[in-house]
């Protein structure tokens, strides 16, 4: 049994920020008409220190870059695929250049990470923001699994200069870390020992992740997982430790595949550490789909199910334990 | 400008200033021919009126000090006259414009916010005045009284984001918030006018809930004037002045030509406008 209550993440962030606002007079927050039950108290008691700009993420983006030179501490609400790509430009300009140059505290939350708006279509999904924002130098890009990580990160996001984006699932999740927050400054956070083979997952994966490495330990196959949370920011050379015990990564991702995001990453950062790993990655299947189903359907349409990463990690872990059964052979001959 | 003078001296002051400029902006762009010309020629009184006729409030040994004035410059490549200015002021030394596009030097082709006296990135166009807007607003809130300023060219207006600004500004009363459009009626291939027309500017910007006036955009005492009053102004609404003026002003060959923006005078040119310097 669970000892915290699920609540969205959007929920466990909005209530620190709600409660940031009132000891702390710097804190802004700008919504592009995007609410929330928690926001509601922030515009009725923080009315100086709220503003709606409407459907005008641009704006929105302009806006926060404003205030934040006049030394507000920024978050910036609205769906996922809006506060990243429909105002990509802004973004980059107005943020990511400008805090290089000057002192700027900015958080922009995206609601709404990969298929969590189930029945919306691709519109609103978004599979490409791990992508996009991670191309920006000057962003730290979270992605959270549940909403206990998002409110320690919220502490990140208030007290750290710079830029950062917070990917946000729409969906209540159940709880990951019940017992106490991770530690943000690792930026991961190891859930799971198992032999060979680690899955490495990011915000709503890493419940399938989890769910996976219990069905494949019924079936008396030991995989490690990991939550990485910070994608660029976490602390390397303890990432590369844990992962140097395994002979196979598999990356999960609700983004898609070979698309630049959690696998590419994983990719450069195991060549750049001298990780001699094979590596397996789960994203989604790159395209477009209108199909309607719920989200474990959709899923598993797209290569990124349950079904999909427990026998994907079956057969690939076979592998990585035959090559490395080989490898004394090979060496002796 | 000292408050000692009388009216005429202080214009007279004012127009040999901004014809000071507009040969200093020819010196760099002869220099450096890599930079906008025309479009920095059609700004000369704007920005003379905004720093020399009293209008921001500024301090070059601190530009970025808190009783300032914010002045945020969108239209960046046609702001190349604004590098003698500040140099003027002492925001750097002058020696600086001798090595405007080198390497290793801060002065670019478009200004960066690595210039001390600029506030903000510029150049990608469209960016100033949303920006601006949420400095109107911290400053609002924050109880400050500091005029934002902004500049932008028409062409610039094309772009979609400057309108959610003006809704925006209007919706929230942001009359600290001034508006000043080079109105050259020329952006990179052609005239505005033909490309997509802006029809009214001013009308535009009053159905939209701006104040707006017009000026003579290269007469430097009307549009300090202007300026002047408009900063003033406190009524609840935006405001707005359309500064009209004429891309490559006072260059033969360049002055109101289409594709001006794209267009370098030849150095004999300049050389010939240059004489005039000594």
């Amino acid at each position: 049994m669970s000892a915290v209550r699920p609540i969205a993440m959007r929920d466990a962030l909005l209530d620190r920020v709600w409660r940031a606002m009132s000891t702390d007079d710097r804190v802004f927050f700008v919504s592009a008409d995007f609410g929330s039950p928690v926001l509601d108290r922030i515009r009725e008691q923080f009315g100086d220190r709220f503003v709606n700009v409407g459907i005008a993420e641009q704006n929105l983006i302009n806006v926060t870059a404003g205030l934040a030179l006049e030394g507000y501490k920024v978050f910036a609400y609205a769906i996922a695929p809006f506060i990243t790509m429909r105002c990509f430009e802004q973004v980059r300009v107005s943020l990511a250049l400008l805090s290089q140059v000057r002192p700027m505290n900015v958080s922009l939350i995206g609601v709404g990470a990969g298929y969590s708006y189930v029945v919306s279509g691709p519109t609103h999904q978004c599979y490409e923001d791990l992508s996009v924002m991670r191309a920006l130098p000057s962003v730290t890009v979270y992605s959270p699994a549940d909403h206990v990580t998002t409110a320690a990160l919220f502490d990140r996001c208030l007290g750290e200069r710079g830029i950062k984006y917070l990917r946000l699932d729409a969906q209540v999740l159940p709880p990951i870390y019940d017992a106490a927050p991770p530690d943000v400054g690792a930026g991961f956070h190891v859930l799971r020992q198992g032999e060979h083979v680690v899955l490495v997952a990011t915000g709503y994966m890493v419940h399938t992740a989890l769910k996976a490495a219990e069905r494949l330990a019924a079936a008396g196959l030991s995989v490690g997982v990991v939550d990485l949370f910070d994608l660029g920011g976490f602390a390397a050379e303890r990432l590369r430790t844990v992962l140097a015990r395994y002979a196979g990564i598999a990356t999960l991702e609700e983004g898609f595949r070979g698309r630049g995001g959690l696998d590419a990453m994983l990719f450069e950062f195991a060549a750049r550490r001298g990780l001699g790993v094979r590596m397996l990655n789960f994203g989604v299947e790159p395209g477009y789909r209108f199909e309607l189903g719920t989200r474990g359907e959709l899923h598993e349409q797209v290569g990124i199910g349950i079904e999909a990463v427990c026998r994907g990690v079956s057969s690939f872990a076979a592998e990585v334990r035959a090559a490395v059964g080989a490898q004394p052979e090979c060496q002796a001959g | 400008m000292d408050d000692s003078m009388s009216p005429e001296e202080f214009a007279q002051v004012l127009r040999a200033k901004a014809h000071w400029v507009w040969l200093e902006t020819l010196a760099v762009h002869r220099r450096a021919p890599e930079t906008r010309i025309a479009s920095s020629l059609s700004s000369v009184e704007i920005f003379t009126a905004l720093y020399y006729g009293g209008v921001l409030r500024f301090d070059p040994k601190a530009p970025l000090a808190d009783e300032r004035d914010r002045c945020i410059i969108s239209k960046g490549h046609g702001s190349i006259c604004m590098y003698p200015i500040l140099a003027d002021l002492g925001f750097f030394p002058v020696e600086e414009l001798q090595r405007v596009c080198h390497s290793g030097s801060f002065l670019g082709g478009i200004p960066d916010p690595v210039i001390p006296g600029y506030e903000t990135i510029n150049g990608s166009l469209g960016h100033g005045l949303g920006v601006a807007g949420g400095v109107a607003l911290a400053l609002k809130r924050q109880g400050k009284d500091r005029a934002v300023f902004v500049v932008t060219g028409d062409g610039e207006l094309h772009e979609g984001a400057n309108w959610e600004a003006i809704m925006f500004a209007s919706h929230h009363r942001l009359d600290n918030l001034n508006l000043v459009v080079d109105d050259n009626e020329i952006s990179m291939l052609g005239r505005t006018a033909q490309i997509v027309s802006h029809v009214s500017l001013v009308k535009r910007l009053e159905a939209f809930g701006w104040d707006c006036a017009e000026v003579d955009g290269h007469d430097v005492v009307a549009v300090t004037a202007a300026m002047q009053r408009m900063k003033i102004a406190a009524a609840g609404r935006p405001k707005a002045l359309v500064a009209h003026t004429l891309k490559g002003h006072g260059v033969p060959g360049l002055e109101g030509a289409d594709l001006c923006h794209i267009m370098n005078p030849k150095p004999e040119v300049i050389d010939r406008l240059l004489e005039a310097r000594s």
